[in-house]
């Protein structure tokens, strides 16, 4: 029999995409030919992968004898793309993060677009070009992935839902609840960055700046920090929305017990800075997508930074505070003059003010 | 930063605070108050309170804009963006949470579909009259004197430019006239707080100068200090403060000489003279009516005027029952006197303005926790909301 | 009840606009309040308007005189 069957996967005559002038219709999301070329010529040959490349509607893996962690995420920040980042990069990112913060090595993820009608295919494009370039750089895979499509005006360009699955770093046991008095807290760099510089794209906020957004995946640090220090470290969490403050609130109440920071040891870039001060904001509420807090064991402390330090994504790590008895469950901050104050939760998007 | 890092700098700081702690005299109180809504929020942004010896008691004052904006003139803007589909509200972002006539906000009107846009800034709200040419901008303007100047210009352009578009709905307030009133109320009033002098504002100052606050020790023979925005700023008017009581002298003293000279900003001073005109009596929530306390657009810009341009009426309105904000922005109740502090009235679900306003003296108390860290001083041995030291 | 920053102008577009910067942030700001302005100086800066120029001088005093109060409670004790 000939080998040239129409009917194998990646021999069928496929029409070209527009990626130049063309447009997201509603018959990409219809689960016919032209759905099967979106994810042919786009999604397949970005992400490119033997479990992708099967072509079916499941990836099917050996699960391996220690326990694994899964997370789900969905992204719809708008804009789509700001100076840094995308969303797809930031869906990569944000989702290797949960697999990370569990003290996982990242294994693979799934991706479902949910695209609004009239999105320029080049956009898309872009996005998916960013997603793969970011799922190589984390050492991840996206094996399975769902395409929708809805009206003009019921999307906001592209929403992206991503699960992942990760397996846990032997010897490391991190949770929310483990923080202890004694502990040392830890930031692995500068805060505020991703915040400050999609904030500058929003219109009555103009300001310009080099500012990038920190969007990284950390797994690649959490196995260096792993292999020095496993054993000891108590929690792992990335702060996103809200913050470090929201982030070290969780964790004080998860673990019962206050956390004391200190405000000169906190790394924070003279543009955020500049930004917040100009805004009455405070770096502490503004969003990161590529910085994590660990709270460790006082004695593996200084030699837990030292090896942060050495990595490219720890450059800036510092120890920010301690954990300590607290039966108020606070997060408190001594303050550049020494005084005294709670590092509360915000409720709700921090908005600027002129008073 | 420079002109900011060198004025929050720890070892100054400690230096500041030993000198208050050896001149404040053991045998008396010093009852400060704080006017600006700003220093509120540095004070305890900062913690200044654990840099003060117990017998200095700061009390919070009204210089919180949109504290003391009446729940009717909020209304007013609600009911006009709700009315009028055409419109587009511009505001700062300080106005969109503030709970109005049925607890409504700006932000939930938003959600209801209003066009209720944030901006920073004045020129913003221009640029979307220009852009916009087919709908109605109205600039919610909203300040005292550090603000007005910036809303003046912003209707000049308007008339140079012909943006016929664009209208500024205007409550600008006026610092001095809110000072008196809290100076000048009856002595032995049971609502009456005692204040022995007063810490100025900072940028109100830079505009109106140091001069306009003579009246101060000429009328009431109360020391004022104006002072910076930092917290060692605030820490050195303490200390000129306490040394005016310690010497029995009543003075205005300018701290913040870096910024503000004794006649204030001339050209800022005209331009507002010339765009603006006084109301003869403005309601303030908290102090009542105070005669010629506020602005409104000068008959010569009067089409720039949403209150004439849309008919707006303002219906006075009542706050919630039980909300204590007109007592807390006299200064003569604490938050935590107030009944709903902390139970139903939080910043997740502000029922006050003094709670919805960063620098509210309830939000600045609740969010960096003043109380909560009280709750746990040894008996005997309580600190205040101002940082005094209380019986238990 | 103002916040207002100390920004840099960086450079003088017209009679009332500059370019100015705080830590890397530019912004274009209003200068039509003030006068005299150079590229170089220090303006307050609120809502997008700069209010006065930051005089250098007075505010090295003001940091000596803050500094002196320490001192003299340390020559006391």
């Amino acid at each position: 029999m000939s080998g040239q069957s129409e009917f194998l996967p990646g021999q069928r005559q496929a029409r070209r995409l527009d990626l130049h002038s063309g447009t997201v219709q509603m018959n990409h999301g219809a689960g016919g030919r032209a759905m099967t070329d979106l994810i042919d010529l786009l999604f397949r040959k970005a992400f490119d992968n033997p479990l992708l490349n099967q072509a079916n509607d499941q990836a099917r893996f050996h699960v391996p004898a220690q326990d694994m962690v899964m997370t789900t995420d969905s992204f719809v920040i708008s804009p789509l793309f700001f100076p840094g980042g995308d969303i797809g990069s930031l869906a990569v990112h944000g989702t290797v993060n949960d697999l990370a913060m569990g003290g996982a090595e990242a294994l693979y993820l799934t991706a479902g677009f949910i695209l609004e009608e009239g999105l320029p295919l080049a956009d898309l494009a872009r996005i998916v070009d960013s997603m793969a370039a970011a799922a190589r750089e984390a050492g991840v895979q996206i094996v399975s992935g769902d395409t929708k499509v809805v009206e003009r005006g019921k999307g906001d360009g592209v929403f992206i839902n991503t699960a992942g699955i990760g397996r846990v770093i032997a010897g490391v046991n991190v949770s929310g609840d483990r923080a202890r008095p004694g502990d040392k807290v830890l930031i692995s760099g500068t805060i505020g960055d991703h915040g400050v510089a999609v904030m500058s794209l929003r219109q009555g906020l103009s300001f310009s700046t080099q500012l990038r957004s920190d969007s990284a995946s950390l797994n690649g640090l959490v196995a260096v920090m792993a292999a020095r220090a496993g054993p000891s470290l108590k929690v792992l969490r990335d702060p996103t929305r809200g913050g470090v403050a929201a982030t070290l609130n969780e964790v004080a109440q998860q673990s019962g017990v206050g956390i004391q920071l200190q405000e000169t040891a906190l790394p924070v870039r003279p543009e955020v800075r500049g930004a917040c001060e100009l805004l009455g904001l405070d770096p502490l509420n503004v969003a990161n997508e590529g910085k994590l807090l660990v709270i460790c064991e006082a004695d593996v402390a200084d030699e837990l930074l030292a090896t942060m330090q050495q990595q490219p994504l720890g450059r800036d790590a510092a120890i920010i505070g301690e954990v300590i008895e607290d039966p108020l469950l606070l997060l408190r901050m001594t303050t550049h003059i020494g005084g005294d104050r709670v590092v509360d939760w915000l409720h709700g998007e921090q908005l600027p003010r002129i008073c | 930063m420079k002109y900011v890092d060198e004025f929050r700098d720890g070892e100054r700081a400690r230096g500041l605070a030993r000198a208050l702690c050896a001149e404040a005299d053991p045998a008396r109180r010093y009852r400060l108050m704080e006017f600006c809504g700003g220093h509120t929020h540095a004070v305890f942004r900062y913690g200044v309170p654990d840099l003060l010896p117990g017998n200095i008691e700061l009390i919070h004052g009204p210089g919180c804009p949109v504290c003391v904006l009446p729940i009717g003139r909020l209304d007013m803007a609600r009911r006009l963006v709700e009315k009028h589909p055409e419109v587009i509200l511009a505001s700062y972002g300080d106005m969109l949470r503030v709970p109005g006539s049925g607890r409504r906000t700006l932000l939930q009107a938003k959600a209801d579909g209003a066009d209720v846009r944030m901006v920073y800034s004045v020129s913003d709200a221009l640029e979307l009259a220009r852009t916009n040419p087919q709908r109605q901008v109205v600039f919610f303007g909203i300040g005292f004197e550090t603000t007005t100047p910036p809303t003046a210009l912003g209707i000049v352009e308007a008339q140079k430019n012909k943006l016929q578009n664009f209208s500024v709905f205007c409550n600008h307030v006026l610092t001095p006239a809110a000072m008196g009133a809290i100076l000048g109320a009856p002595a032995g009033d049971s609502d009456t707080v005692a204040i022995d002098g007063i810490i100025g504002p900072s940028h109100v100052s830079v505009i109106i100068g140091s001069d306009a606050y003579r009246f101060c020790p000429d009328r009431h023979h109360k020391p004022v200090v104006i002072a910076g925005f930092e917290p060692l700023d605030v820490l050195q008017s303490l200390l000129m403060l306490v040394r005016q009581l310690n010497d029995g002298r009543a003075e205005v003293e300018n701290q913040y000489i870096r910024a503000v000279t004794a006649e204030g900003n001339r050209r800022a001073q005209e331009l507002v003279a010339r765009v603006f005109t006084l109301r003869e009596r403005f309601e303030w929530r908290g102090l009542g009516e105070i005669p010629r306390s506020a602005l409104a657009l000068a008959d010569a810009y009067r089409d720039f005027d949403a209150e004439h341009r849309f008919a707006m009426q303002y219906v006075a309105a009542e706050g919630t029952k039980g909300c204590e904000c007109p007592a807390v922005l006299r200064g003569s109740k604490k938050p935590e006197d107030c009944a709903l502090f902390a139970t139903a009235c939080t910043p997740q679900s502000p029922l006050g303005s003094c709670m919805v306003s960063d620098e509210g003296a309830c939000a600045a108390y609740f969010t960096y926790g003043r109380f909560r860290q009280d709750a746990l001083a040894p008996p005997g041995q309580r600190r205040g909301v101002h940082g005094e030291v209380r019986k238990a | 009840m103002c916040l207002a920053i100390p920004v840099q102008i960086d450079e003088i577009l017209d009679a009332e606009h500059a370019i100015a910067s705080v830590s890397g942030i530019q912004r274009e700001i209003n200068t039509a309040l003030v006068e005299d302005l150079q590229q170089g100086d220090y303006v307050i800066l609120h809502v997008g308007y700069a209010l006065s120029k930051l005089d250098e001088e007075e505010a090295a005093e003001t940091l000596r005189t803050m500094a002196e109060a320490g001192l003299l409670q340390d020559a006391r004790q």
